[in-house]
């Protein structure tokens, strides 16, 4: 028989990332059957609702009451999970209670603690998000507004808000800067330098800057700006435009790098109307956009990587060699070669499955470009649109980050379980040739993602052996030496199970591409 | 277009209010970031109307 129970705790606010973790935990519980630890905000008393979890309590829950609801095989199993799921809590405000640091529930009296502040970070829920960054601009302070699900009226609010005080308001759903050297939320430890950037893409930055890294060049600024920024006319990318501004009146920046999904034209024209006016050399990669192009001061890269690079050569005063791979073409083709020999007939798809979503992004672009018909939940093509974000079909590349994938648990880059359930689904495939993955390094991101993923690619790997095959793993890196999960050991981990690990996410793409030419 | 606070940002040492998850505080203070982490908590007890309410009042 099974057995539901509910507890709600009047006025007990956790924060989500936290509370998905015990979750995790009472999840795995023995006896229980299924888990929800959260706040009782509208989203999660509907997924309850859903779920069959919810009584009238839960019903009339607020954002500040936390809900523990366990389904399990016995009334005792359930009363146990409940009582671990509020051990751990207690464990986490005994904790909090301990640090000697007092902690202001209100702006103003952190303002009056911190009077030197100049910048607050913001991962507050989305539906509280708004207010925090408008009081937060009224008291002069820049914001990284991390949270989403804000509205696009409230961003175009708050953007001009910030416009008229010219302060930054980078967000919402901004995951990544990097400032005064800085790494913000996700980031990565890069060096110092002379390229300033602006992203609307999160990951997308990361590897830019840690391929500006890797080619010898460092940062002065890495500005996020939130998705929305330059795909929505009202928004009008504003902080991009501030961003671009700002640079152009740093005198430690030398070139700028703007980086986007591509922008609505209209947007787009004031973007580079605004480079133009910096006078300073400006690499442009709007995703697939003018890619080859130069224009006076302007360079259009066609990838992540080619924009670091042009970036350096420019801030160095080199001429950019364009070059699709930085490893020997011999040693590409040897690679290619290795990975295809042993494959099976019928093993001819891709799947790409990634937690960047800017990454995911690359791929599926260049793939759609060379070959066409990529499935993603990503795809602008409706008819390319996975029918169900949980399985693939024929070419796939899946961003895993994605909200279908991230209710109620936490970002692929914090929690690998989600990619590791996937590569378990998917190596059941026996067509599939060629698994494409991200390990993105850096702040924020999981401890160990290399590891932690390794033994359901390992399985993968003996799975098409056992079927008289082989499947081809191909990985890059976005990182740096000085990120605390160490590199080269994460190089290291997925090179003895075979992995081919690439110099960037393009990189590994045109790789795969080659391999699944050769199979198709 | 006025960005001159943003240009002295960048000549300041970043000192950071941290407002929700924790771990981004944690972060900066290993890079040896001055930060402070709030206790945030729901405004009106979470209650959405009521907030956003007071937000147009600006409390």
């Amino acid at each position: 028989m099974i057995l539901k129970k509910i507890l709600v705790q009047k006025d007990s606010y956790y924060d989500s990332v936290f509370l998905m973790l015990i979750n995790k935990e009472v999840k795995q519980f023995d006896g229980v059957k299924d888990a929800v630890v959260s706040m009782g905000t509208d989203v999660n008393v509907e997924l309850l609702k859903d779920m069959g979890l919810a009584n009238e309590e839960v019903e009339s829950a607020t954002a500040n009451d936390l809900i523990i609801a366990v389904e399990a095989e016995s009334e005792e199993v359930a009363e146990k999970a409940i009582e671990a799921a509020k051990e751990l809590l207690n464990k986490k405000k005994s904790e909090s209670a301990e640090s000697d640091e007092y902690r202001p529930v209100s702006l103003d009296k952190a303002v009056e603690m911190l009077p030197d502040a100049n910048l607050v970070v913001i991962s507050v829920p989305g539906a509280f998000a708004a207010r925090e960054v408008r009081k937060a601009l009224n008291m002069n302070l820049h914001v990284m507004l991390f949270s989403d699900n804000v509205s696009l009226e409230d961003e175009i609010e708050l953007k001009k808000l910030a416009e008229e005080k010219g302060l930054l308001m980078m967000g919402p759903d901004c995951g990544t800067a990097i400032i005064n050297g800085k790494p913000l939320c996700f980031a990565n430890v890069v060096k110092k330098g002379d390229i300033g950037i602006v992203a609307a893409a999160g990951t997308g930055l990361q590897e830019v800057t840690c391929s500006i890294e890797k080619f010898g060049g460092g940062i002065t600024q890495g500005i996020g700006t939130g998705g929305r920024d330059l795909k929505n006319s009202q928004v009008g990318g504003r902080m991009m435009r501030m961003g671009i501004e700002a640079l152009k009146n740093d005198p430690e920046t030398k070139v700028i790098v703007v980086i986007s999904k591509p922008p609505a034209e209209d947007v787009a024209g004031k973007v580079i109307e605004a480079l133009k006016e910096t006078g300073k050399p400006c690499v442009i990669h709007f995703v697939g956009l003018g890619a080859g192009k130069q224009e006076g001061n302007l360079y259009y890269a066609e990838n992540l990587e080619e924009a670091a690079g042009m970036a350096v050569a420019l801030s160095k005063g080199e001429k950019y060699e364009k070059r699709t791979f930085t490893i020997p073409e011999e040693e590409v083709e040897a690679i290619v070669e290795r990975e295809t020999q042993n494959m099976a007939p019928g093993q001819k798809y891709l799947r790409g499955l990634y937690t960047g979503g800017t990454l995911a992004d690359e791929a599926m672009i260049l793939f759609e470009r060379e070959i066409g018909n990529i499935y993603s939940n990503n795809q602008t093509k409706p008819e390319l649109v996975l029918k169900d974000p949980h399985t693939s079909q024929g070419h796939t590349i899946v961003d895993l980050g994605d909200d279908v994938f991230t209710v109620g648990r936490p970002h692929p880059m914090i929690d690998p379980s989600t990619r590791e359930e996937r590569i378990i689904k998917e190596m059941e495939d026996p067509e599939v040739a060629v698994m494409l993955l991200d390990i993105v390094l850096g702040y924020s991101s999981h401890e160990d993602p290399a590891g932690a993923i390794l033994d359901s690619l390992k399985k993968a790997k003996v799975k098409a052996k056992e079927r008289g095959g082989y499947l081809s793993i191909v990985t890059s890196i976005t990182g740096t030496k000085g990120d605390f999960q160490n590199m080269d050991e994460q190089k290291k981990k997925l090179e003895s199970i075979g992995c081919v690990v690439m110099p960037s996410n393009y990189q590994a793409s045109m790789l795969a591409l080659k391999i699944i030419r050769k199979v198709g | 277009m006025n960005v001159k606070p943003i240009n002295e940002l960048f000549k300041k040492e970043l000192v950071v209010i941290n407002m929700g998850l924790e771990s981004f505080a944690d972060n900066l203070k290993d890079v040896g970031v001055k930060v402070l982490q709030m206790n945030w908590k729901p405004p009106a007890g979470g209650n959405k109307k009521i907030s956003s309410l007071l937000s147009r009042l600006g409390r």
